[in-house]
This record gives C-alpha cells, structure tokens and sequence, in this order.
C-alpha cells in the first residue's frame, strides 16, 4: 500500500527535481600554456558560468589523459600555444575542448557550453573593439569514444543492470521459495549448516550469471561494435566481484522476506529503480542534490558501472579501479557475513 | 534415559497460547500417539521437539538433548516428517532420497535395509517427480526421506491427513514394523480410530494434555454408561436427547449418536418409550464399548 501511493510521489520528485540529464558542476580543468590576456578572460568567464567550475590548471599534455582516468575533471580546455598572437596575425586561434565521451550525451553537453561561452566571449570583444576580430575555433576532441557511439555509455550500464537483477531477483527467491514450499521445515531439522545452504544456494546462479556475463560481452563486441579496450582478465575479475555482491543482495533478501512475492516486490523495488535510476547508468550523478548522491554511493551498480567504462571503454588498469574493487569486495563481505548471521536457524 | 522428556512446556503465539504446561515422556522405542483435533497444538508442540522453534517457557529433551541449547546434536539424530508434504516437488523419487541421504551424510545403501520395505513399493516409480506422486505415495517416500539416516527419534506430524484409508492401514502397519526395529516414534493424529494401534497415547486439547495412557487403559477408565442411538430424523434427534432428562451428554458419530447417561433414571425401554411419543420412528439404541473418541469427548466436557 504504502508502495502503491508513495512510488509516484517518489518518481515524480525524483525525475522533476533531483534526476536529470542536465550537466552541472561541471569540473573544468584548464591548459593554458600561452597565459594571455584573452585566455584568462575565456577562463573567468567559464569559471563564472553557473554549470561550470575551474578546479584546476594543468601544466602539461600528458596530464590530460590522466585527469580523466583519475575522474578528477568532466572537461579540458586546452588553449594553443600563441593563442593571443595567432588571433592578432592570422585572424585566427584554436582551442581544444576534451571532453569524456563514454557517456556521450554529457560530453556533447559539456562541450556546447564550453563552445557557447567562447562564442560569447568572442562577441563582445569584438563589439569593444578591444581584441582583434578573427575567429576563435572550438576544436571538439571526445576522448574514447570518438564515434560518440552510444553504446559506450549504455553497454557498462546494462551490464550493470542486467547483472544485477538476474542475480539478485534469481537468488532473492532461492530460499524463500524453499520457506514457502515447506522444505525449508525438513533441511532445518538435519545437520547441514547455515552456511552450506548459502553457498549451495549461490554456486548455480554464480555460474549461470558467468555464462551471461560472456554473452553480453560477446554481443557487445560483435553486434554493437564495442571494444574491450582494457585487460579482459581485469573485466572479467571486476564482473565477478560484483556477481558476487549481486547474489549476496538477493540472498539476504531471500533470508529476510517470507514468500516468493514479498522477495520479488522487495527486489524489484530495492534493486531495479535505484539502478536504473540512480547509478549513473542514464542519469549523471554528479548533478543530483547531495542525499541522493549518498544514496548512490551504497548502490553496488554504481561502482560496477564506473568500473566497467573505465576498464572497458578508457582501457586503464588496475591501478585506477583499485577503488571500485575495494568498496565492491566490501560489500559482498558484508553482505555475505549478514546473511549467514541473518539466516534463521529455526523456522 | 528417556527418548523425550518433557517438562512444564509453555508456547504462545502473541496472545493465543498454544501449549500450556506440557509434561510428558516417551519411552525408548515405543510408539506414541498424541491425540487432538486441529489447533490443538500438536505441529507446535513437534515444531519445538525438532527444534524449529524455542519455547517460552519449560524444557524439552529429545535424546538426553536439550532442544534449546543442543539443537544441533538432535537434528542429527531426529526424523522429522511435516505434516505438509515437504519434498522437493520437482525432483524425482529417487533424487529426493538422495538428497537428503547426503544432507545427513549417509548413503542409501547404508540404511537401505530400514526402509526396503516401504520404498520397495514406490521404487517402480522411482523417475517419478515426486510432486506427480499420489497421496499415498508422497507419505511413503517422505517416510523413507525421515529414516534414511537411522533416526533414533521419528516424529511425524499428522502423516495420514489427506491420505486415503488404504494407505492410512499401510502406514500404520509400517510404523508397528519400524517399531520393532528399535525406533522410537512420536505420531500426532486427528483420527482417533488411530489412537488404539500407539503403545501409549497422550490426548491432547487447547495446548494441555487431558491424560496420558495406553489405549486400553483409557478406554477402561471410562467408567460411564454408553448407548448408541439412532432414528429416523438424527439432526432433531440430537436436539431432544440432549435435553433429555437422564442424558448427561450427547454427541453426533457418524451414523449414530453416542450418549451418556444416568442408568437409574433412564433405560433402554425408557428412552425407547420417550422418543417414539416425540414422534421418532425407526428407533435403534444398544449398548456399546467406550472408543478412544468418547474418552475423549468425556475427558474435554470434564475440562470445561
């Protein structure tokens, strides 16, 4: 009941207010090695804008790529060497706008108001009179995803998704069913212990969920034409880890509920909507009111999801997803651990 | 030492009780019936013998075990049958057993002796799902389950409700077999034609045993005079004879009613002679032998 009237209000409010495809926050991060006049002007005026923040300034190239794999910046504006200079003797100047176009969308985003504030720029200048007219050219680099395919984006996000509800909605009614069966009443009375059934319960769905990470894997790679750009080894690692937190989920909700309907209800509820909705698969995090972004931070697809695009599409290694594998592998401890302690030893 | 003990045994479920001061022992190998209508208490009364669920109050050994503290050590010697079928419906005949050979690490080679004779008769259909079983049968391969591991203590929880009265003989017989072999076995029926093939039986109503006793004694101490009457109208016939003078109490089995009365003040002709004014035809009344249920009935009218 309570389901049935506050699912609305709860949509409505979440999709109204919190969740949009709206990009803000934006962290900036600037390259500037010809520290001009007009360049820091450009920079106020992107520092000024109220979607974007500059957090920092790079000093050379090669830290580009790493801002991005570090997720310490959303866009890179790189001004060229003389910009100034070229403006004045050539009529003309570039500036690169990088941005990470795994999750397309954002970066096509993120990029038009970076373009929309230079054009801005350009314009009232030039109407002063106070820098030479010339044209000033965004030049747009989308790094990893250079087709701006939105596979890309989608892929580590189903992934996530598919992963989890399979394990999780299959476990989550293993043991509940056994209850509602009644064959719960006849293994309690026999010496198998908590633990053995957890397991037991967790081996086949471990496996079946293996067998379908491969197919998506596979017809991602073939069908939608999206490279397994890191170590396979390290994304097959990263998927199992979270497989496992998965099953755990859907196991202590199979220990916590009674019938196969509450199991189903409770996963479906607990695990669909906050995955689709909150783990950045669809809607960027980063722009959500805080709360919800503390609420997504315990959603395992989260850290799955942002593994998988840096593993899969950026191809770092293990050191840069180190993070995700800690709080994952947390999290299946700690699942795990409280549905042996949850499991009922008597009926 | 006693097979189960029992002692000041308290139960409720919120604020309906189920068992109120329980106390009771069985001994080793007998067969004991616990006697009762449905909400009696019986499935709560097994669920805390096998460890299922605690008790509120008192205490229950099964084995020299208590079911608190060392319930690990009486589910490994305990066979418990639900009184629901609780197999796995999707595997067949033979998995099952397996299964749960496995769970009480054994195998079905090693006790096969003890339950040859029972799985004997459901082995032809041993591929079978043990869902598509027959009522019968799923009594039979549930049986097997509960004893593949030489359990030193059976419970069986109403294991002939819903059972045709073929297989309701053939379970009994099974059970007086599996007695001889030395198990210990504690069975709960509403059936009280059942009563008379336990070595003792406890009867038991609203949460409280109203005796203990071998079925004979029971029967002997019922010290009332028992007539079973019968006419053409029965259910108006109930009404009269209970406001009878001289009928002390009446109560409706099967075909015939059973009364009790007072012999000074009323006869056989007597009551013949009232019954036939009021308009019945078709008289019957004899005198009978007291069953286990007009005990019952007796001992339950008593506790009001």
């Amino acid at each position: 009941m309570l389901i049935l009237l506050g699912m609305p209000i709860v949509q409505i409010v979440l999709f109204g207010f919190a969740i949009t495809t709206e990009v803000k926050n934006v962290r900036v991060a600037v390259f500037d090695p010809s520290k001009d006049e007009l360049t820091r002007r450009i920079i106020d005026r992107i520092d000024a804008n109220e979607y974007m923040n500059v957090t920092q300034y790079l000093t050379d190239n090669a830290a580009i790529n790493n801002v991005f794999r570090k997720n310490q910046a959303d866009l890179v504006v790189v001004f060229s060497d003389h910009f100034s200079d070229d403006l004045l003797h050539t009529g003309k100047t570039s500036v690169q706008l990088v941005a990470d176009a795994t999750d397309p969308n954002t970066a096509t985003m993120l990029v038009g108001y970076a373009t929309n504030v230079i054009r801005a720029v350009q314009a009232e200048n030039t109407q002063s009179g106070y820098i030479p007219a010339g044209n000033i050219i965004p030049q747009v680099k989308l790094l990893y995803n250079p087709g701006m395919k939105a596979a890309y984006n989608f892929v580590p996000g189903v992934m996530g998704l598919i992963l989890m509800l399979i394990c999780a909605m299959m476990t989550s009614i293993s043991i509940v069913r056994e209850k509602e069966m009644g064959t719960m009443e006849v293994l309690l009375v026999s010496p198998v212990r908590p633990i053995f059934v957890v397991i037991a319960k967790a081996i086949p769905y471990f496996v079946l969920s293996c067998v379908n990470l491969v197919t998506i894997l596979l017809l991602s790679r073939y069908l939608l034409e999206v490279p397994v750009a890191g170590n396979l080894f390290l994304l097959a690692s990263v998927s199992m880890l979270f497989i496992l937190v998965s099953l755990s989920l859907g196991l202590l909700i199979s220990i916590l509920t009674q019938t196969q309907m509450a199991a189903m209800l409770a996963s479906g509820m607990i695990l669909m909507m906050p995955v689709v909705l909150l783990s950045g698969m669809i809607f960027p995090t980063e722009n959500m009111p805080l709360i919800l972004q503390w609420i997504s931070d315990i959603i395992p697809a989260k850290w799955y999801i942002m593994a998988v695009k840096k593993v899969m599409i950026e191809g770092v290694g293990l050191a840069y997803v180190t993070k995700e594998i800690i709080i994952l592998a947390a999290m299946a401890l700690l699942l795990l651990t409280v549905s042996i302690k949850k499991f009922n030893v008597r009926l | 030492m006693n097979a189960v003990d029992v002692i000041q045994l308290d139960k409720a479920y919120g604020t309906v009780t189920a068992l109120t001061a329980l106390s009771f022992s069985v001994n080793r190998g007998e067969l004991f019936g616990i006697i009762g209508p449905d909400g009696a208490g019986k499935t709560t009364l097994f669920r805390i013998l096998t460890t299922l669920i605690l008790p509120d109050r008192g205490k229950a050994l099964v084995d020299g075990y208590d079911v608190v503290k060392d319930y690990k050590e009486i589910r490994k010697r305990v066979g418990y049958m639900p009184g629901r079928f609780s197999l796995y419906q999707d595997m067949t005949v033979e998995e099952n057993l397996r299964f749960f050979a496995t769970v009480f690490g054994t195998t079905i080679e090693e006790n096969y002796t003890l339950i040859e004779d029972i799985y004997k008769q459901i082995e032809p259909f041993k591929t079978r799902k043990a869902g598509k079983l027959s009522g019968g049968m799923k009594q039979k391969l549930a049986l097997s389950c509960a004893l593949i591991h030489k359990p030193s203590v059976l419970f069986l929880d109403e294991p002939t409700t819903g059972v045709d009265p073929v297989s309701r003989k053939e379970f009994w017989a099974m059970l007086t077999r599996l007695k001889e072999q030395g198990i210990t076995i504690v069975v709960s029926t509403p059936y009280m034609d059942e009563a008379v093939l336990c070595d003792r039986i406890a009867l038991i109503r609203k949460g409280t045993f109203l005796d203990i006793e071998t079925p004979g004694q029971i029967i002997d101490n019922f010290k009332e005079t028992l007539w079973a009457v019968k006419a053409d109208k029965m259910s108006s016939l109930l009404q009269d004879l209970r406001t009878l003078d001289g009928v002390k109490t009446c109560f409706s089995f099967g075909d015939v009613h059973h009364i009790t009365v007072d012999d000074k003040r009323l006869t056989i002709v007597s009551l013949g002679d009232r019954l036939s004014r009021q308009g019945y035809r078709e008289i019957e009344i004899k005198p009978i032998q007291a069953t286990i249920e007009d005990c019952y009935m007796q001992m339950s009218q008593n506790a009001e």
